[in-house]
């Protein structure tokens, strides 16, 4: 790889950077030593010299990356082990074993072969999982990087292959292959951009510095000899401590974690870098990260399982009674029964020994009811939802066409939690927005300039159009609102009532990119004739030139773009680009502008001399550079939050102060991100002296460095005019807002979680309508505390427990029923809000808030508060995000949802569920989530009462045959009667049942509610089928009892047996369970038909089949249906009536609820079903919004806060003028 | 696919390499079917619906009832109860050593009055109580293949402990509930005529056709130290038997019927029939009950009021569901589709 050395590259950043840290000096050979020797600072790295890595003790851990749970031989160990940590499968495991023994009463396979079908299908479910693992793995291992191979001579080598040691070469846009030590890049200082989107979803670019003795190995050929000797510390988890020195040609320098560039950090705005690998494969700190993925069960099965120890509870009672029954029946009266030879039996029967052969019993009955416990119920679980998952998968509605990725579930396990799920929380940048800036207004001169809507208002205006013109309702708002933002485009201009105009003029799509800016008054050179030109020419140079960007010359379109730290930065030089002010070159300490002030001219370019940049951190919470133009005049020019720059006004500066903070509020209620604009003009001698104290600051050596900058800066940064406002839209993807509102409205609490600043959460809150004006914001925060001693730390948390006593005391007499509150809480505040003592209080605060928006929180932060919300509330959690610093908080809530947009794949990988924007939560979880909630918790309501139904007809008839484990039924029937004939209808319930379709549960979002509140997987609800099916089971037995006592069951005089009674009572069974789910089910398609009935039919063919086969096979059922059954009117009439009286209980049970008490899904099915939403169309319309949960966030509320507000005005406005009348 | 894996926290790192060129390949195909759009049926439970399905079960419930009812008791049965009558006065004392002493010859007289005409068919049952045919070591204890087929003579697994004579040669038919074959027998007379017993196809035809093989010959059958029930012809192939095959149907309960023969003949009214039996079995030793039942049929089978009655009930019953539920619908009658009763409508207060 030929050096291309480019002229920008040849720039010396330290020079100009003010907060830059100037290197430390050689450390002093004592200093050090010691500190790098004890325990957890062992690491030695030669290097360029891996082959020294070997062996031990230096032989680190491989580059290979390995994340399957599972491997070639630990698979089969593992994974049944898994199987059987289920108690069910246990059970039937000792169940299968038990079989092969006399003790049971079937014959083993018909034990064994359900089970090994169970095991088997979930262990190839797991394997299938974890070969695609094992793929993902191979894929970034074999990912190709530049290595040292000795003799200055660099080849590519996959990521695997790499050693602790090796000299690797990294070029632009690529990812850092393990964690290095930069040695120098194409920087001539040493210096490189990073972006750590993976590690810690920060968008902006990290600067790193090489240390200054390497930088003068910066091509190939200079590695040819080097070597170098690295201490460092031990694998460990921190991103942002490093530890450890570098010794170098007999000298040692101490490293920071500015010399480290970590594993899945990429490259960026920098050709290429020299590094030597420290830390590879799982020792990499992103790797020691990594929390094993937890396996989530959803609420529902936990429930279930609970169920099923209920279930064995039952089992292990009957049982018992069973075998007391046959230990006393086989004490006293067994020695009477002749015909069973007493005298003469093994010891499962002997009369002598009734207590041996009781306990013998407990086990045949323990096997014998088994049919209570579901065998079938995990695996017909499985099987649904992995059918669930299919439709997820396949909804051409989740399927995003820009990105081309449709909604992934990921995991089937989830899919009812998706139903019950109370509190979203979601990260911010990459999810709710698109982390692209436009530059959309600004006020210069106190006049506003820029015509365009932003999306909320748009979307605000579309609401308030709706509601108050009272204009027939679309069809689905969040369509409609989807296509308008996709590109359907018109003015519309919507008088209120009270006549205020709302002027909404629907954006083309931006032809630039970070420019959606349209006013003729700037645009074109028109600025000129404006009244304040000048102020407008002084706006202009402050975006050009207050930055810290590097143009980059497009040889295709022959323009600039510009590469810059943070997305603002950029839009502000293509706005000053397209008004005639393009940033086009940088030198060490100039800056070029090219100026053109019409249309026609030629442009100028003019030179502006960087005397110092003061750089941007979030405490000063501005910037400014001090330029010297052509002229010779020195300017100091300002970008900072208004607050911060209103404070350092001079008085002759705040001519358009009122005007400014009037737009700047309409701005910020528009959802945009604002920055106030200044400047200041210096003499020369004012400047010089500030600047000799600057300097002074500058080389200070010691911890206070920083602080002596900042102090000197603050000195410069004052009485400055106010030029205006920018506003920039941080473009929110699409249908954010209205999903967020939908969300709302289904009554799910939404918590924004980011690790940006607090202002541009604060920005994001109100695009997106989390907040609004007239909100009560709640600002939680701790400043300016030595955090270094434990008192500080005490204090600290009492600092903060009484600011959340004051809030709750502030909620507390609040009257007004409207008033919403809003929790804001930085990263710094969150770490002592979630500790113990406070991390209750914390929640029930922001329980009580309507939004709460968590800025600054780094993504250990963002899993502690999903799990303070998941476990302090109880409730079900959702998080979703799109980075991999939103991989804990996805991992720990109960159900994680990653986005996969453009980022990286992380989240993706580390989620339950995967959608490619935002908005297709609401599909996801209203829909999706609505009907696999009820479908699993009918399903599984269902399977407990079929087996109880059956299974308890097994008990008593126990207590018909002395208790001694003859079952009524044929082995064949048993094996067939879960895994054949009654297995299809329960998955077309679980898989197709709907109980509204799914326009209505997005028109209804109350509907969702039944999910959070469990109205369908209640104990009420399972202790009322678990009766309806004790009723069937009694039902079923004693009907068929009677009816078969002893009297002849056919013309022929024949009187029943055994097999004949069983097979009639089975087929009652069957009929009774399947015309109980028919009743069930509210969705008959085709499919549903045919596994119903042909359940049915399925069991007359079995029975036909099983009656033609050998005798030895059939035994007494031998042409049992055909010669026996078929021909009696017995049969069949025992038939229609017990299945008629099994069912008629449940029929009148939901006649009953019907008339009374009907659901909300039932009363809309019918007003659909009767067609009285087309003739009603107000009826439907005033239902379809009262169905919405009253809400304090979205745009809905805020229109409704909007409205309340105007007719505040007006109603003022109607007193005074009554006032006036009278007066 | 290859989005899609483990869910293991994998900073495997970031990809963000292309979906590009495979851009249309991922969007779900549309059908009704995978966007669950199929046509459906969905029904609603309306009143009139409810109560039509209670009226149609009255309507078809009722005239089944009373047809079975009237089945049934056209039916016409005699039972006589002649285990405790058919013992000495002396013997009462101990009726198991009286029925186990072989030598005693066990006849007895018992005299019958026809209650009503009784048509042929008659069918003669014998009717044991108390016996449990359906214990588990009793009902297992057989083997089929050797019932079937006479080259499986020495499969007798399953047949213990009636599986061997003492010699280790195999018993056919083994088991214990051959072993345990009823032998009482009846013999009747009508004044002076004696009623002729046709043993003759009391059993399935498909026992005798399939399950019991017409070259298997019983061997070793009660030869054991142990007397059970009756011996067998040896010279009448097993699916001749029909005493045994009729027998070796399991009765599903400890009270149970079995079929003994037919008697072709009508019998009158007042009709004395004398029953002339021997009392064989022992049935004293678990105190059951045995009787012999002579019935005649109807389509319905035997005697059976239950059905009917069950019938009437659970039409009875639908009919005054379904008057209820009219009841209900005329003085609160809920509007289909009424808002009112939405949840939010109902508390506005909130959910």
């Amino acid at each position: 790889m030929a050096r291309r050395v480019r002229k920008r590259d040849r720039l010396r950043w330290s020079l100009l950077y003010t907060f830059a840290c100037a290197r430390p000096a050689v450390l002093a050979d004592d200093e050090q030593t010691p500190f790098l020797q004890g325990p957890g600072y062992s690491r030695i790295v030669h290097c360029n010299q891996s082959q020294l890595h070997g062996k031990k003790p230096l032989d680190y851990s491989s580059n290979y990356i390995s994340t399957t749970r599972y491997n070639a031989i630990t698979f089969l160990p593992k994974a049944l082990f898994e199987q059987f940590r289920r108690v069910a499968n246990i059970y039937f495991l000792l169940a299968a074993i038990i079989s092969i023994t006399p003790v049971s009463p079937f014959n083993p396979m018909s034990m064994i072969a359900p089970l090994a079908f169970v095991v088997g299908l979930s262990m190839a479910k797991e394997a299938l999982e974890d070969w695609r693992r094992f793929y993902q793995d191979m894929k970034v291992n074999s990912r190709k990087v530049s290595v040292h191979n000795g003799q200055g001579q660099f080849g590519y080598k996959p990521w695997q292959k790499i050693r602790v040691g090796d000299v690797v070469k990294v070029e632009k846009d690529r990812f850092f292959p393990a964690d290095l030590l930069l040695l120098s890049s194409s920087y001539e200082d040493g210096i490189c951009y990073v972006e750590t989107m993976n590690l810690d979803g920060e968008t902006n670019l990290k600067v790193k510095r090489s240390l200054e003795v390497t930088l003068a190995l910066e091509d190939d050929e200079a590695f040819r000899d080097f070597t170098a000797t690295l201490r460092c510390e031990d694998p460990n988890p921190n991103l942002y401590t490093f530890v450890g020195n570098l010794e170098y040609e007999r000298q040692v320098y101490a490293l920071d974690p500015n010399q480290v560039l970590l594993r899945d950090s990429k490259l960026r705005n920098t050709s290429y870098i020299y590094g030597v690998v420290i830390f590879t494969g799982h020792d990499s700190k992103v790797m020691q990260n990594a929390t094993e993925s937890p396996s989530k069960r959803s609420r529902i099965e936990k429930k279930m399982d609970k169920i099923i120890y209920i279930l064995f509870t039952v089992l292990v009672l009957i049982s018992l009674v069973s075998s007391i029954g046959f230990a006393v029946m086989t004490k006293y009266d067994m020695p009477n029964w002749w015909f069973l030879e007493p005298n003469n039996t093994t010891s499962l029967y002997d009369p002598s020994k009734p207590v041996l052969s009781g306990v013998f019993h407990m086990v045949t009955a323990l096997i014998l009811y088994g049919y209570l416990i579901p065998i079938s119920l995990y695996v017909s679980i499985e099987v649904v939802k992995v059918l669930q998952a299919t439709f997820i998968n396949q909804d051409v509605l989740m399927y995003d066409e820009e990105i081309g990725k449709p909604a992934r579930a990921r995991t089937s396990n989830l899919n009812e939690e998706l139903g019950q799920v109370d509190t979203i929380l979601s990260d911010k940048t990459g999810t709710l927005t698109c982390n692209q800036m436009d530059f959309l207004k600004c006020s210069i001169a106190g006049v506003s300039y820029g015509v365009r809507a932003s999306e909320v208002e748009i979307a605000a205006a579309k609401q308030l159009a709706s509601e108050a013109s009272g204009s027939p309702e679309h069809h689905d708002d969040t369509e409609e609102l989807g296509e308008d933002n996709a590109g359907f485009y018109g003015t519309s201009e919507i008088e209120l009532a009270n006549g205020i105009t709302c002027m909404v003029e629907k954006s083309h799509k931006p032809a630039i990119k970070g420019f959606s800016f349209e006013d003729d008054r700037l645009m074109h050179g028109n600025w000129t004739n404006e009244p304040a030109a000048s102020t407008i020419l002084m706006f202009f140079r402050i975006l050009a030139l207050c930055q810290t960007a590097i143009p980059e010359h497009n040889k295709e379109t022959g323009g600039f773009t510009y590469e810059a730290e943070s997305p603002d930065e950029g839009a502000f030089l293509v706005a000053a680009r397209e008004f005639g002010f393009e940033f086009c070159k940088r030198t060490q300490s100039s800056v070029f502008i090219r100026e053109k002030y019409s249309p026609s001219e030629d442009p100028v370019e003019r030179e502006f001399k960087i005397l110092n940049l003061l750089e941007f951190n979030s405490k000063r919470k501005r910037m400014s550079v001090i330029v010297r133009d052509e002229g010779g005049q020195i300017i100091l020019l300002c970008k900072g939050a208004d607050s911060i720059i209103f404070d350092r006004l001079s008085k002759n500066g705040r001519l358009y102060e009122n005007d400014t903070s009037k737009h700047l509020n309409e701005y910020g209620e528009a959802g945009l991100r604002t920055l106030a604009l200044a400047y200041r003009m210096l003499d020369e001698s004012e400047y010089s002296a500030w600047n000799t104290d600057f300097l002074k600051a500058k080389t200070t050596i010691g911890p206070d460095r920083e602080a002596q900058v900042e102090r000197v800066s603050e000195k410069m940064e004052r009485d400055l005019i106010l030029v205006g406002a920018t506003a920039v839209e941080d473009k929110l993807q699409r249908g954010v807002p209205q999903c967020i509102d939908k969300l709302a409205q289904a009554g799910l609490k939404i918590w924004v979680l980011t690790g940006d600043k607090i202002e541009t959460a604060i920005n994001i809150g109100f695009a997106c309508s989390l907040l609004r004006q007239g909100m009560k914001q709640i600002s939680l925060s701790i400043t300016n505390i030595d955090l270094l001693t434990h008192d500080a730390n005490k204090a600290a948390k009492e600092n903060l427990s009484m600011q959340i006593t004051n809030a709750f005391q502030m909620i507390k007499l609040e009257k007004d029923p409207d008033a919403a509150f809003a929790l804001i809480i930085d990263g710094k505040t969150l770490t002592y809000a979630l500790e113990d003592d406070l991390k209750n209080q914390f929640l029930s605060l922001a329980v009580d808030c309507a939004s709460v928006i968590c800025c600054r929180v780094s993504p250990k932060q963002k899993a502690m508060v999903t799990r303070l919300v998941k476990e302090g509330t109880g409730k079900v959690t959702l998080a979703v995000g799109d980075g991999a610093n939103d991989v804990g908080m996805i991992q720990e809530a109960d159900i994680g949802v990653g986005i996969s947009g453009v980022e990286g794949m992380q989240a993706v990988m580390a989620s339950d569920f995967s959608i490619s924007q935002f908005r297709f939560l609401e599909r996801l979880l209203v829909v999706h989530g609505h009907w696999c909630y009820k479908r699993i918790a009918l399903m599984i309501c269902y399977f407990f009462y079929k087996n109880i139904a059956f299974g308890l007809t097994i008990f008593y008839f126990e207590a018909y045959t002395g208790f001694s484990g003859q079952s009524v039924y044929d082995d064949w029937y048993m094996l067939l009667f879960n895994v054949v004939l009654t297995s299809l209808p329960v998955i077309s319930l679980g898989v197709f049942e709907q109980d509204v379709s799914s326009e209505v549960c997005l028109q209804f979002p109350a509907l969702y509610q039944q999910g959070p509140r469990d109205l369908f997987f209640g104990w009420y609800r399972i202790i009322g089928w678990m009766f309806n099916g004790l009723s069937a089971s009694i039902i079923i037995f004693l009907l068929n009892i009677a009816i078969f006592y002893h009297g002849a069951f056919c013309a022929g005089g024949q009187t029943a047996d055994l097999a004949a009674v069983g097979t009639t009572m089975f087929t009652c069974i069957i009929w009774a369970v399947n015309v109980q789910i028919a009743l069930i089910m509210n969705h008959f398609t085709w499919i549903q038909h045919l596994f119903v009935w042909g359940s049915v039919v399925a069991w007359y063919l079995f029975l036909v089949a099983y009656g033609l086969s050998s005798p030895t096979i059939s035994g007494n059922s031998h042409q049992i249906l055909s010669e026996a059954l078929g021909p009696a009117p017995v049969y069949w009439s025992a038939t229609l009536l017990v299945t008629a009286v099994c069912n008629i209980p449940y029929l009148v049970h939901i006649s009953f609820q019907r008339t009374f008490n009907p659901l909300d899904n039932h009363v809309i099915h019918e007003i659909k079903h009767y067609k009285k939403d087309v003739e009603d169309q107000h009826m439907w319309k005033r239902e379809k919004s009262k169905a919405r949960q009253k809400t304090k966030i979205g745009f809905t509320a805020r229109v409704d806060a909007k409205i309340r507000q105007l007719r505040g005005k007006l109603h003022r406005k109607v007193s005074s003028l009554t006032i006036h009348t009278v007066s | 696919m290859n989005s899609s894996s483990g869910s293991a926290a994998g900073p495997s790192s970031g990809s963000g390499d292309g979906s590009a060129p495979r851009r249309n390949s991922k969007r779900p195909k549309y059908s009704k079917f995978t966007q669950q759009e199929l046509p459906a049926c969905k029904p609603i439970l309306t009143p009139k619906w409810v109560i039509s399905v209670f009226t149609l079960v009255g309507v078809i419930f009722v005239p089944i009832g009373i047809a079975a009812l009237m089945a049934s008791n056209n039916v016409v049965e005699i039972v006589d109860r002649y285990d405790t009558e058919c013992i000495p006065a002396n013997m009462t004392g101990d009726k198991v050593a009286y029925i186990q002493n072989d030598d005693i010859i066990k006849t007895c007289t018992r005299n019958l009055t026809v209650p009503k005409d009784m048509d042929q068919p008659i069918y003669v049952y014998y009717q044991l109580d108390n016996f449990y045919q359906n214990h588990r070591r009793y009902v297992k204890s057989r083997n089929d293949a050797q019932l079937k087929d006479a080259d499986q003579a020495n499969k007798t697994s399953g047949c213990d402990p009636e599986k061997t004579t003492k010699d280790g040669s195999p018993i056919v038919p083994c088991g214990l509930i051959a072993w345990s074959l009823f032998n009482d027998t009846y013999n009747f007379t009508l004044g002076n005529k004696n009623l002729s017993v046709n043993k003759n196809g009391i059993s399935w035809k498909s026992d005798r056709d399939h399950k019991f093989g017409k070259d298997v010959f019983p061997k070793n059958f009660q030869n054991g130290i142990l007397r059970g029930g009756a011996s067998l012809d040896s010279n009448k192939p097993l699916n001749k038997q029909e005493d045994l095959i009729v027998w070796m149907r399991t009765a599903a309960l400890p009270t149970f019927r079995k079929l003994y023969g037919k008697i072709h003949q009508d019998l009158k009214a007042n009709d004395i029939i004398m029953v002339t039996l021997e009392n064989n079995y022992n049935t004293y030793s678990f105190n059951g009950k045995k009787k012999l039942v002579l019935s005649t049929s109807s389509w319905l089978g035997g005697k059976n009021d239950f059905l009917g009655i069950a019938y009437l009930t659970i039409g009875g019953l639908c009919f005054f569901l379904a008057t209820a539920f009219t009841v209900v619908y005329l003085v609160k009658p809920r509007k289909l589709g009424d808002p009112s009763y939405l949840s939010w409508n109902r508390n506005p207060s909130g959910h």
